[in-house]
């Protein structure tokens, strides 16, 4: 079982290093990547030196350029692909059919890991990535359950990756304009959902209300803390009555689930969280090493409390639990 | 250029379905006309009679017929049908998610607008492989839909240019959820909300619209005025999403457009009598937000209300 882990900026990718990941993801500072956030990510230099750092301490570095590329423009993410390889990064999580075809012609003998962005949610669909491009690992999207997932794994030679910890997107991967619609920027294209820029905080009658592009995304009373407007887990009104009629601000923590997930045969799990600090990724990484550890021994998993790191006031399993949907 | 009806997203009746496509046939003038389900795999067998009959009532009429497939295929009933439906001879197929192309061995297919094809590269790619026609994502801004149409011109390329706009898909049914029911156990609430279930802001300004496990805008495109623009970047067919309102008018409408017979200003007053009290935006392909309702000089009208 491989731990997966952030990295927005050098100093998380040695503060997960040294945390006890397995491996590290990270990106470039531009919009191939879906964390493209300011302030974030690695420039070409930054990636060489950060893979170096990562094998002397024998973990792998996999690089996302996760977002799609741009018509017209496809020489932005292609030399994304060449600088990466060039790094020496151990796999790139890829999500387009340009650049996964891109990468699969020109360096063939390159790790590929497909990117949840894809949205591969049937054995069918992680066949055609594995035998079209090689493909070695395929990042699950958040919509199967546990067994969902055990019956998938058993029907495919391709490895699986599965999200554990952090940010939760409640809608399928990659097949999500929502961001875009409020503010013209959107995940798939710019690697951004619900971008900072496009948020604003305002007091009406006493309460805070949040927006996105304008858009009233949730209003809270004295007594709740104001959290940040991402537009999924806003409250809203329908004629069936006003609330979070698509999520509550909650996000993933699947640490219970990890025996399960294991016995189910995935081959890693990730945390989510490039934009996080690197007490965020120490803690975290921390916290799911003891965990990993004590499954492998066969002992019970420690009662860790990750509610201080997760990003709302709850957490959830989202959609591993049967009755989620 | 021709206009294609797209798939209904809608849970209607089944009589209402068929009464719908019935229609269509008769008196839509429209070029191609996609069926079957794309949103819910528990919805398709409510159709299913009902497909053999408005194929053939449309396939008379002359009209091209084309069968979705579904946008999220995970679950095993939902690989069967997709199966089905990629092994089934007669039927030419429009693919929505990439679990598709493992079905289709060698045969031509069209590409729906769930698929994320984003530039020319993807679209080569699909092109390859058998792919005759593309429908772009709706969040594609008209540069890349010039970009790609220019650069694989065997690839007949179309857009989203009417109805409320497709933005998200979950395994989360909020329709059931809404009426406090699972998706598992949903007893088709979706079938009372024919036009999508209206979500507005806590201050009441139109967002967007539920639609069982999809999540629709509340606005609806309208590239009326874009029109010429789509016709110098080489855009072969408009795709007409079936809303609750007079298609066959909003169809004779743009028509009327293509043709040269109304102005775009004028036709989108019009549209504006057929379907009522819904703001009209063209943001995506504008590159703005999709909300936002530009105008044919490229300044911008919120569609906010």
């Amino acid at each position: 079982m491989e731990l997966i882990c952030p990295a927005g900026t050098p100093a998380s990718l040695e503060a997960a290093v040294e945390a006890g990941a397995d491996a590290v993801y990270c990106g470039f500072r531009d919009e191939t990547n879906a964390r493209n956030f300011p302030g974030l990510n690695f420039s070409r230099e930054e990636l060489r030196k950060g893979v170096a750092f990562a094998h002397r301490r024998g973990v792998k570095v996999l690089v996302a350029i996760n977002t799609f590329a741009r018509a017209g423009a496809f020489g932005l993410w292609q030399e994304a692909i060449d600088d990466a390889v060039m790094a020496g990064a151990d796999a790139l999580i890829l999500a387009d059919l340009a650049t996964l075809d891109y990468a699969h012609r020109r360096h063939p003998g390159q790790r590929l890991h497909v990117s949840v962005q894809a949205g591969a949610a049937n054995p069918d669909a992680i066949r055609f990535y594995a035998e079209t491009f090689g493909a070695q690992r395929v990042v699950l999207p958040r919509v199967l359950n546990v067994m969902e997932i055990a019956s998938m794994v058993r029907e495919t030679s391709c490895e699986t990756e599965v999200f554990v910890f952090g940010g939760l997107c409640v809608m399928e991967e990659g097949r999500c304009s929502l961001s875009s619609y409020a503010t013209g920027q959107s995940p798939n294209m710019n690697g951004v959902c619900s971008p900072a820029s496009h948020v604003a905080y305002a007091e009406r009658n006493g309460h805070i209300v949040s927006t996105l592009g304008g858009f009233t995304i949730n209003s809270f009373g004295k007594d709740e803390p104001a959290g940040y407007p991402t537009l999924c887990k806003g409250r809203f009104a329908t004629p069936r009555g006003s609330g979070y009629i698509f999520e509550e601000p909650v996000s993933l923590d699947a640490a219970l689930m990890l025996p399960a997930l294991r016995d189910a045969g995935v081959t890693a799990f990730k945390i989510e969280g490039r934009q996080r600090g690197r007490a965020y990724i120490a803690g975290v990484v921390r916290s799911f090493r003891k965990i990993l550890a004590a499954i492998d021994e066969g002992r019970s998993p420690p009662a860790v409390s990750l509610a201080a790191m997760a990003e709302g006031q709850a957490s959830t399993v989202g959609a591993y639990r049967k009755g989620w949907r | 250029m021709q206009l294609t009806l797209g798939p209904v997203l809608y849970h209607w009746s089944p009589e209402r379905w068929r009464d719908f496509y019935y229609r269509v046939a008769d008196e839509a003038q429209v070029d191609a006309v996609v069926v079957g389900e794309a949103v819910c795999s528990k919805r398709a067998p409510f159709k299913q009679d009902y497909i053999p009959a408005v194929v053939e009532r449309l396939e008379a009429a002359g009209k091209r017929v084309l069968h979705s497939s579904l946008i999220l295929i995970s679950l095993p009933r939902e690989r069967r049908q997709t199966r089905e439906l990629m092994q089934s001879d007669e039927a030419e197929v429009e693919i929505n998610d990439l679990t598709c192309l493992a079905g289709l061995a060698s045969r031509p297919f069209a590409v729906g607008p769930f698929v994320n094809v984003y530039n020319e590269a993807a679209a080569g790619f699909l092109a390859e492989r058998g792919a005759t026609r593309i429908c772009l994502p709706p969040e594609l801004p008209l540069p890349a839909v010039a970009a790609i149409s220019a650069a694989v011109p065997q690839l007949a390329t179309e857009v989203f240019a009417f109805g409320k706009v497709p933005l998200a898909m979950s395994a989360r049914c909020y329709h059931a959820r809404a009426h406090k029911l699972t998706k598992d156990n949903c007893r088709f609430v979706c079938e009372k909300d024919p036009d999508g279930m209206p979500v507005k802001t806590l201050d009441g300004a139109g967002f967007l619209s539920v639609n069982g496990v999809q999540i629709l805008s509340d606005s609806c495109v309208s590239l009326l005025s874009d029109i010429p623009a789509l016709r110098r970047a080489s855009v072969a067919s408009l795709r007409l999403s079936p809303q609750g309102c007079d298609m066959v008018a909003v169809a004779r409408l743009f028509r009327d457009v293509v043709d040269g017979r109304i102005e775009p200003e004028e036709a989108e007053r019009l549209l504006g009598e057929i379907y009522l009290d819904v703001p009209f935006s063209n943001g995506f392909l504008h590159g703005m937000a999709g909300h936002v309702h530009a105008g044919a000089g490229g300044g911008s009208l919120g569609a906010l209300r």
